[in-house]
């Protein structure tokens, strides 16, 4: 069972952010890195770097695949975790205290918009149930 | 029996060598003087070896190859049919690996008939009108055929076409082709038989559309039922269709591409045309136009002069709207050599038996393991089938990746797993016509004694395996996060 | 009956039973009536091996060999010396019919063979990272110039016109279909003009500059000036090499080039009338994830063994598909393996003395030439390799008329694509020249008109 913390906004994609005054942290949720398997490589984008809600902004590579990330909200990328660079297993470890990026946000109000943790927890427990 | 080899930087001794070269017969010269500055520094370290050393070192990493020539293959997508010898000889001949692409034209009129007549017969297989035998691969086929599409739209003012329309189920080459053309993916679902849907097809069209890639029959190994209704829909919206060559082993004989509505399509000669797929390479990747895109083929295009008798090459001066080249002289020669030497050994009606035998071998082998998958075809199949590996997966926990290592222990090479992308669990299978009945029903046996040991084991005891091959499975994940991506001399 | 197809009537009938249906044409009805092929293909009909045999004999028979004549002709393709033990080995069914190393289990002589050519690449190119092979020269360093615009997210690609005119051609087209402008830098005295580089690089939004050396006319360009004035300006420097050169000149790897292409026909491959050969790609560490191409890492097994292994592969086309990199899917892996046998039998003395040979042979044919009165070279005090443009009385055409008429395939005409150089004619001198065969040309070339 894929761990859903409470006080985060997930994405139906698999992504998740904390808002904190105007700032959003972006990672991946635990059924995405568990999905993916072993996390090889993560290409952040650069400091300064705008994004809109949707663009495809990280790569997260596994050993079979590449996945993007799309960015849950709007904003400009104040900070990128470069711990992932020599330890990209981190992403695995622990998805949500191994962050990636962080945005200024431009409009916080647009994560409303996005699941809560419990419905969050419904879509998980459907694709689980799918056996995918 | 497990095993390596040691690399050849470790076999190397100071002082060996395996060369020679006779005695300088001019007065020498000093090579820093000569070079002026640009003499080379350092030593590269390459090894230093006596021949027998050299030799011996690559006859033992031979023998960790599987390959066509040991056993059955059934890559799906692949086609690895048998390499025919002749076209070793043929290929080797002085007359065609020992002359310069930049002779007199005169002196080399065996090759261009070879290469004229190579085309000719190409374009007789498929049912189109020109083809050019530049490009190496079949992904650079597709560049190819799709940079003659994108000049085509440029030549009618079309500036706005930059939408490439591709199945779900396509090969990964098609979408990566397209981009690195310039051009949009936008996919068209397909329904479960990996068909493409009709109607959602008609639904995408707009001024935007410049092609449709298709490969047909599909990657499911499905002939498209729709296929006039899906080319005639492009083309009612001003784009071309592109058919990709991969799966030709299926029809060849029986259906061409040209009669589908396709505009431009490319081939793979080493899958089709029986040339060695050499461990990755080198192949050939022919692209055959229809007349309404001949303007852009690449140059030089190889023609013939009926008056005088004699091939030549024309250039850009002669063909203004060619796309020009798409990589040095005129293709990968050597290999054009074999493929022509195999058509001529078939025949029309040879070509037209290997499809046959390859669609009738793929639905012997789908029979004989329908009780044990689920395919992923409905009826019969062309020269390749799906299976779905999802239920045994969810049942023992046996994916079709240890299925694949399983077969190897069994003395075979997997099928292609995990493609396509629309089939959980995927193995593709195309056995090719030329394996045996018997060939065919021991794979069948292996089958069904790997999918027993599944139910009665579960996962556990796969995941050792192969345990009959020289070395075991590799650790991916640390390769891919910590690359050593060359021989760390001195360590 | 086919001898590549063992199916026997019989076989059919018994597998068509188990198919359960009545004949084989009952397996193609998925094709719509419309489309299905009525008459049979017009080819010609097919041939036993013997008359395929002579079939091929004929054509063969019709071309020139460089056995039938001697070679003086280059520009891009080589005759050079190839050791009987590399085309011994590269004949063998192991390596010349598996496929590519998908299943590392039972491709280990592939892919330690792939990785042991990495190695050697970045060896003789003095860079950190080699792929498996791009098709050949050209398309390397169009794929280079392309790799370089995303990296620098600019999108002007410069290029020597003293680069070989088929790879200039390649990078024009491989331009045009990525909308990357394409502008060529003159050269001066054989080598580019750094004044008019300057000027180029001035105008900004420069991503790369294509340098070759030894380049199309075999001279050899100082890369560390060049290196210097890309970055400079921000830009890169790729530089179209010869792995057989740089077993005498120096790496370029060393000299600041950031991407080092070429072809490798001149280790180990046939001229094979231009192709299959391969490219060679090296890149250094920043570059590693946007380089195209297979590339082949050392892992261990489960046991702890050493083993080779594709990877890197999420860049691949098969895996992000319309993000590739590139869309390349194969590398020449047959030609690489060749390359990596002739690079073992000669090691770095053979290197060594085949560029001696080179360097000495060629200056005592230019010596010659020049001695008859008729020949002067066309950049003289420019450092070379293997090649020499010269002027001569004659127009180059008629030269090599008569050189033909006697044997000999001359050098390359550039009058028609060098106008402004009178009667430019270029000689390509391998090691595996003689000094008979030398003495020969002289007196053809120089003599009685």
């Amino acid at each position: 069972m894929a761990r859903i913390p409470e006080g985060l906004h997930y994405t139906k994609d698999h992504e998740w952010v904390r808002i904190e005054g105007g700032v959003g942290t972006v990672g991946i949720t635990d059924y995405a890195q568990h999905a993916m398997g072993d996390v090889v490589y993560v290409e952040l984008p650069e400091v300064g770097d705008e994004v809109a809600a949707g663009d495809d902004f990280v790569v997260v590579e596994s050993v079979k695949g590449a996945n993007d990330v799309f960015s849950p909200v709007s904003g400009k990328v104040a900070e990128i975790n470069d711990e992932l660079d020599g330890a990209p297993e981190l992403v695995n470890q622990d998805p949500y205290a191994n962050w990636l990026v962080k945005l200024e946000v431009a409009d916080p109000s647009e994560a409303e918009k996005l699941l809560d943790a419990s419905a969050y927890a419904k879509l998980v427990e459907e694709l689980e149930a799918e056996g995918s | 029996m497990k095993r390596t080899v040691e690399t050849i930087f470790e076999a190397s001794r100071p002082g060996r060598a395996g060369y020679s070269l006779p005695e300088l017969d001019v007065p020498g010269v000093d090579c820093a003087s000569a070079l002026k500055g640009h003499l080379r520094s350092e030593a590269p370290r390459l090894p230093e070896m006596a021949e027998v050393d050299v030799v011996r070192h690559f006859t033992k990493l031979s023998k960790m190859n599987y390959s066509v020539d040991e056993g059955f293959y059934p890559l799906g997508s692949c086609t690895m049919k048998y390499n025919p010898k002749v076209n070793e000889v043929a290929a080797r001949m002085p007359g065609f690996s020992r002359i310069h692409p930049l002779q007199p034209v005169d002196t080399v009129q065996g090759a261009l008939q070879l290469m004229h007549d190579l085309g000719a017969m190409l374009a007789e297989i498929t049912g189109m009108d020109a083809f050019t035998l530049q490009p190496a691969a079949g992904a650079h086929g597709e560049q190819t055929g799709l940079m003659m599409i994108k000049a085509w739209h440029e030549s009618r003012g079309d500036h706005q076409r930059t939408k490439v329309v591709v199945p779900d189920s396509a090969h990964g080459t098609n979408p990566a082709s397209a981009t690195v053309t310039g051009f949009d993916i936008v996919e068209v679902a397909s329904d479960d038989e990996g068909m493409v849907d009709l109607e959602a097809l008609k639904s995408m069209m707009d001024d935007r559309v410049a092609a449709l890639m298709l490969t047909n029959p599909n990657t499911l190994g499905v002939f498209e039922r729709n296929i006039l209704g899906l080319t005639e829909t492009i083309h009612k919206a001003g784009g071309l269709v592109y058919y990709d060559g991969a799966n030709l082993n299926a029809i060849m004989g029986k259906a061409r591409p040209g009669d589908m509505g396709f505009d431009v399509l490319h081939l793979n000669l080493h899958k089709t045309f029986s040339t060695p797929h050499g461990g990755g390479g080198p192949g050939s990747g022919a692209v055959g136009v229809k007349d309404v895109l001949v303007p852009f083929l690449p140059t030089p295009v190889i023609a013939y002069n009926e008056e005088e008798d004699t091939y030549l090459l024309e250039g850009g001066d002669t063909r203004p709207q060619s796309i020009g080249r798409v990589r040095s002289f005129y293709g990968n020669f050597g290999v054009l050599v074999r493929a022509y030497t195999y058509i001529m050994s078939m025949g029309a009606e040879g070509l037209r038996e290997a499809s046959e035998t390859a669609v009738l071998n793929a639905n012997y082998l789908a029979a004989k393991l329908a009780h044990l998958y689920p395919l992923a075809h409905r009826g019969h199949c062309m020269h390749e089938f799906v299976l779905n590996g999802g239920p045994l997966k969810q049942e023992t926990g046996v994916s079709s990746l240890d299925v694949a290592k399983a077969l190897i222990d069994a003395g075979y090479h997997p099928p292609t797993v995990y493609f396509p992308l629309i089939v959980p669990e995927a193995l593709m299978v195309e056995p090719t016509e030329t394996e045996s009945q018997e060939t065919l029903d021991r794979f069948a046996e292996a089958m069904e004694a790997i999918v027993a040991k599944a139910k009665a084991e579960g996962a556990a005891p796969f995941h050792d395996m192969p345990l009959n091959s020289p070395v075991s499975r590799p650790d991916e994940t640390t390769a891919a996060r910590n690359p050593i991506l060359t021989w760390r001399f001195g360590e | 009956m086919n001898r590549y197809i063992p199916t026997t009537e019989e076989d059919r009938r018994r597998m068509l039973a188990v198919i359960g249906v009545p004949d084989v044409d009952e397996l193609f009805s998925g094709i719509p009536a419309q489309v299905r092929q009525k008459v049979g293909s017009n080819l010609p009909d097919a041939l036993s091996e013997m008359e395929v045999m002579n079939d091929l004999r004929g054509l063969a028979a019709w071309n020139l060999s460089v056995d039938e004549a001697i070679c003086f002709l280059g520009a891009g393709v080589y005759d050079h010396f190839i050791p009987s033990a590399v085309d011994s080995i590269i004949s063998r069914g192991e390596f010349t019919t598996s496929y590519t190393p998908y299943q590392p289990e039972v491709a280990q002589g592939t892919l330690q063979a792939i990785f042991q050519y990495q190695t050697m690449v970045c060896e003789l190119t003095g860079m950190e990272i080699s792929n498996a092979s791009m098709y050949d020269g050209a398309t390397a360093a169009a794929e280079a110039a392309v790799m370089a615009s995303a990296a620098t997210k600019r999108r002007r690609i410069l290029c020597g016109r003293n680069v070989h005119p088929q790879t200039r051609e390649t990078l024009r087209t491989y331009c045009w279909s990525r909308k990357l402008e394409y502008e060529e830098i003159p050269f001066i005295d054989g080598a580019i003009d750094g004044a008019e580089l300057e000027k180029a690089l001035a105008a900004g939004d420069a991503a790369a500059l294509v340098v070759q050396s030894p380049n199309f006319f075999g001279v050899l360009e100082e890369i560390k000036p060049l290196a210097d004035k890309l970055h400079e300006a921000g830009g890169l420097l790729i530089v179209s090499t010869d792995l057989l050169a740089l077993g005498t000149v120096e790496a370029p790897g060393k000299l600041g080039a950031d991407i080092v292409t070429g072809d490798g026909q001149t280790v180990g491959n046939p001229m094979n009338f231009g192709g299959p050969a391969f490219g060679f790609f090296a890149v250094n560490k920043p570059l590693m994830r946007r380089m195209p191409g297979r590339i082949c890492g050392q892992a261990t097994d489960s046991s702890g063994r050493r083993v080779f292994v594709l990877t890197l592969q999420a860049r691949e086309q098969h895996i992000r598909r319309e993000k590739a990199t590139s869309n390349i899917c194969s590398n020449q892996n047959l030609c690489i393996v060749a390359a990596s046998v002739y690079l073992s039998l000669m090691g770095p003395k053979g290197l060594r003395e085949t560029g001696a040979q080179i360097l000495a042979k060629s200056a005592y044919a230019v010596e010659q030439l020049e001695r008859t009165g008729k020949f002067r070279r066309a950049f003289p005090g420019a450092p070379s390799f293997r090649e020499t443009v010269l002027l001569c009385d004659e127009p180059p055409g008629e030269l090599n008329g008569r050189l033909l008429e006697a044997g000999i395939i001359g050098g390359l005409d550039l009058s028609a694509d060098h106008p402004d150089l009178k009667n430019a004619w270029m000689l390509a001198v391998t090691e595996s020249r003689t000094r008979e065969e030398i003495d020969y040309l002289v007196s053809v070339a120089g003599g009685e008109e």
